[in-house]
């Protein structure tokens, strides 16, 4: 099972502009490589990221094999809410993961 | 006029005059970077400017490099920073990331981490919402390429 590490602040004051840090762990396997018997490795990435914040789309990104291995994203957004931030990584062979959490805005 | 007024202004003029030199379209960099900056800009100008992309200009390792990205913009409901596209010269692929980002982001920069396969361009591009592109573009020099080891 992969594993993600978000970095959201507990809380905030409204209408703050808070940073949000993500790690994913993922081979991002790019599909150029080879064995060393020279068979092709197939791709296997992450495609897309996207977060929502109470539901409302606030960021996404579409990945390409030339981001690292455990693709790190870092961004932000305006605190407007509480509530839940909900973090989606989809990738190839059916890689989809959901993580979220929770802010309490002032 | 103080030294640091001079320096900034100099700086600048310097700066912008290489941008320039850089978005002709006469430049040596790859034409596959060209077409896939093409296909996402269609055949709206691209401007040098409002654009920051820090990137190391030496890296040891290829296989994960720090970038940095961040777009001049007030970030408001009717002038914001739509998406940010990141591009490169040398590997297999020119595509490198897209960033979508809206209002609700507040600031428009944006941090990962690429695999670069050659000492290289890196081109980042910022689609504002009013329909203009802005480009920064950063060289940096690879030691250990990504993309060629055995697994």
């Amino acid at each position: 099972m992969a594993s993600a590490l978000i970095n959201v602040p507990e809380r905030a004051k409204r209408g703050e502009v808070i940073e949000i840090k993500t790690l994913i762990s993922h081979v991002m396997e790019t599909g150029y490589r080879r064995t060393q018997l020279g068979a092709p490795i197939p791709r296997d990435i992450v495609r897309r990221f996207v977060c929502t914040y109470n539901g409302t789309e606030v960021f996404s990104a579409d990945l390409h094999p030339a981001i690292a291995a455990n693709p790190f994203i870092a961004f932000s957004t305006v605190a407007v809410e509480s509530g839940t931030l909900t973090f989606q990584w989809t990738g190839d062979n059916g890689f989809s993961v959901t993580e979220s959490a929770r802010i309490t805005v002032e | 006029m103080n030294r640091r007024e001079f320096l900034r202004a100099t700086g600048g003029l310097a700066a912008g005059i290489g941008a320039l030199i850089a978005v002709e379209p006469a430049s040596a960099t790859p034409a596959t970077m060209q077409d896939a900056i093409r296909k996402v800009v269609g055949s709206a100008r691209v401007n040098p400017g409002r654009v920051k992309l820090d990137l190391p200009p030496l890296s040891e390792n290829g296989n994960a490099v720090p970038l940095t990205v961040s777009v001049e913009s007030a970030m408001s409901q009717a002038d914001h920073v739509k998406a940010i596209h990141v591009f490169n010269e040398k590997n297999p692929q020119p595509d490198v990331v897209s960033f979508h980002l809206g209002p609700r982001a507040g600031r428009a920069t944006v941090s990962t981490r690429i695999r670069l396969a050659d000492t290289q361009t890196v081109v980042a591009i910022a689609e504002l919402s009013d329909g203009s592109f802005w480009s920064a573009r950063a060289a940096v020099v690879v030691t250990l390429a990504a993309c060629l080891e055995d697994a």
